[in-house]
């Protein structure tokens, strides 16, 4: 059996030329397994059909947690644990707990959400990143073709993506 | 290449730079053994943190004893040099989240080192109430809300001290995340071109696997706007609780509402001025004088006439209150403030932080870097100033003249100042020879847009 992975590899230099180039190749029924740019291309999301990133639903949930436990937190210590006479105050008073409530929400709000975009990218220092091109992350943007996932075959998705503009093509090979 | 080039815009990377050459000109300096005078440079702030670790092991064997403090100012330099940190660090935030917020595309050219400054700062920061609460070690774990059977109660949440432990905690994390997050694509560009392998692993290590996919890409995006929108009301916050920690007294002269705005634009005023200092030194030294143009340093100073303003305003707002509000307490604070023993301190913060900073309305003074880095270190020093007056004034004249005093500095607090200025020049100096100083992905979403064209 075959275990090796096959990629055709199309090298675009400009961003403009590889955001016309992605709607051709996606309409000509080849499908794209990702896009890497050294920046962030504005737009290219939607040209291959990824939906807007729900970080901020993370980050809301997240926060959401922080400022629950926060209230909590404050209301079981001071009001019910071991109530403390502070300054003849309120055991439990809403504005002193502002401050502390804010930032919990911010700090759990923000690591939650950067937590998720982690685990959900992979990112971690002992990752093994599959690196198709060198130069992805200098001048160049690299599209990768899964040829395994396509069924046309390897000429003629060649032909198609050096029709749309792409300054090299070339075949990579990965051992798993 | 199809490029769109404006006419109207000024252009922020000059010097006709692809996109290569951007990688190129930032990641050199990683790459290269380090220059003659950064190794001097470290030696020298080495030298500072060395002398600096003795005084701390003094202090911290001996007792806060060792410092100028007594029984009627019992806080002098140390929460001075607390809220003079935190402030430097304002600006990293303000540069790279607020700007951020509202667009302003010359902010990609500073955010990395200013956020790098933040961190630093805020470390720096940090250390004084630590130290000043004697044990450090204990110190650190009166502060956590840690259940009873631990020993202690549990801490006071009414208190301005403790919501300060939270600010400068989640202040703290959200920077450091927000700047390693920046880091994460530039370092993938240092292991992609690396020739040594230590360098390639190192980097490899750091660069958490990042690749550029365009699926990462877009989460990563909103990742950033909305930590820019949680930074924003952070950074915020994080001095108004500073400011509590003294509006919410009843000493005269602290307990006054106008405080939180007038510390959070403090803050930001002698942050862009150390910005301005460390980058003046970088750009020089790193030769980034097509990245960091002077229309950047022009934009920087703008920043510092208006929050400089706003300062000077609030000085003066604040000594008409006190007339004004007919207390008597209050107003003999301010008049000692400016008239008593320690005018000459009064007079300093007043000439440097309202006087200097208007000079910025010349624009030959405003594009000139020798008179921006003298006026950024005079600025500096002025806000220094400013917290020495507002913490020491206020305390040495109490209620009972019997116990009227003057503060005299020790050794000791003149060495646990030095102690966090070595090391924040020591992390700089790292961070400016290990780490990109410039974000080269963000650089190169807007060399198309807005360099300069042949």
């Amino acid at each position: 059996m075959d275990l090796k992975k096959h990629y055709l590899v199309g090298v675009f230099d400009d961003d403009d030329v590889l955001l016309k180039a992605i709607p051709k190749v996606r309409e000509s029924g080849i499908k794209i397994e990702d896009v890497y740019t050294p920046f962030p291309v504005h737009g290219i999301e939607e040209k291959l059909g990824y939906k807007r990133s729900k970080m901020s639903v993370a980050a809301f949930v997240f926060g959401l947690c922080g400022t629950s436990f926060a209230i909590w937190m404050q209301t079981w210590m001071l009001g019910f644990d071991w109530p403390m006479i502070i300054g003849g105050k309120n055991f439990i008073s809403a504005p002193p707990f502002v401050p502390v409530t804010f930032e919990l929400t911010v700090l759990i709000g923000s690591l939650g959400m950067v937590g998720t975009f982690m685990v959900i990218a992979g990112l971690k220092p002992w990752a093994k990143p599959r690196i198709f091109d060198l130069r992805s992350t200098d001048d160049k943007h690299v599209m990768a073709i899964d040829l395994g996932a396509n069924k046309s075959d390897e000429g003629e998705i060649k032909r198609i993506i050096e029709s749309t503009g792409a300054s090299e093509i070339y075949r990579k090979d990965f051992e798993d | 290449m199809s490029v769109v080039v404006s006419s109207v815009r000024t252009p922020l990377i000059t010097g006709r730079k692809t996109m290569h050459d951007v990688s190129e000109d930032i990641c050199r300096y990683v790459e290269r053994p380090p220059s003659k005078s950064w190794m001097v440079a470290i030696t020298i702030s080495l030298l500072t943190l060395g002398f600096g670790v003795y005084c701390l092991y003094r202090t911290l064997w001996d007792g806060i004893g060792v410092w100028g403090l007594n029984k009627t100012v019992g806080w002098a330099w140390d929460i001075t040099n607390f809220v003079w940190w935190v402030g430097i660090g304002h600006a990293g935030t303000l540069i790279s989240a607020i700007l951020l917020l509202f667009r302003q595309k010359w902010r990609m050219s500073i955010n990395r080192a200013a956020e790098a400054m933040t961190i630093f700062a805020v470390i720096c920061a940090a250390t004084f109430p630590l130290i000043h609460m004697g044990r450090l070690w204990l110190g650190l774990y009166w502060v956590l809300p840690l259940p009873n059977t631990f020993g202690s109660l549990w801490v006071n949440f009414n208190s301005p001290l403790l919501w300060d432990v939270f600010a400068i905690t989640t202040y703290f994390t959200v920077s450091l995340v927000f700047w390693y997050l920046g880091l994460i694509p530039d370092f993938a560009t240092i292991r992609d071109r690396a020739t040594v392998k230590w360098r390639k692993t190192f980097y490899s290590a750091l660069s958490f696997g990042w690749t550029g996919k365009a699926r990462d890409w877009n989460h990563y995006e909103t990742v950033a706007l909305v930590l820019a929108g949680l930074a924003t009301p952070l950074v915020l916050s994080v001095h108004t609780i500073v400011s509590f920690d003294f509006a919410t007294s009843v000493i005269p002269g602290w307990h006054t509402t106008i405080f939180p705005p007038y510390f959070v634009a403090g803050a930001i005023f002698s942050g862009f001025a150390m910005v301005l200092t460390l980058l003046l030194i970088t750009r020089r030294v790193f030769h980034l004088e097509n990245y960091i143009t002077l229309y950047h340093i022009e934009l920087m100073n703008i920043i510092i006439i208006v929050t400089g303003s706003i300062v000077g305003i609030a000085y003066i707002t604040e000594l008409f209150m006190a007339w004004y509000s007919g207390v008597e307490a209050e107003w003999y604070a301010f008049r000692n403030r400016a008239l008593g023993p320690y005018w000459w301190a009064y007079f300093s913060m007043m000439t440097c932080n309202v006087v200097s900073p208007q000079l910025f309305w010349f624009k030959k003074i405003r594009r000139s870097i020798v008179s921006t880095f003298i006026l950024s270190i005079i600025v500096n020093i002025g806000m220094w100033f400013e917290r020495f007056v507002i913490i020491v004034t206020s305390l040495h004249r109490d209620y009972l003249p019997s116990s009227w005093a003057m503060f005299t500095p020790t050794l000791y607090d003149v060495g646990d100042f030095l102690l966090t200025m070595g090391f924040f020049f020591t992390a700089f100096l790292l961070f400016a020879k290990f780490f990109p100083v410039i974000n080269i992905a963000e650089i190169k979403t807007i060399l198309k847009s807005d360099s300069e064209k042949s």
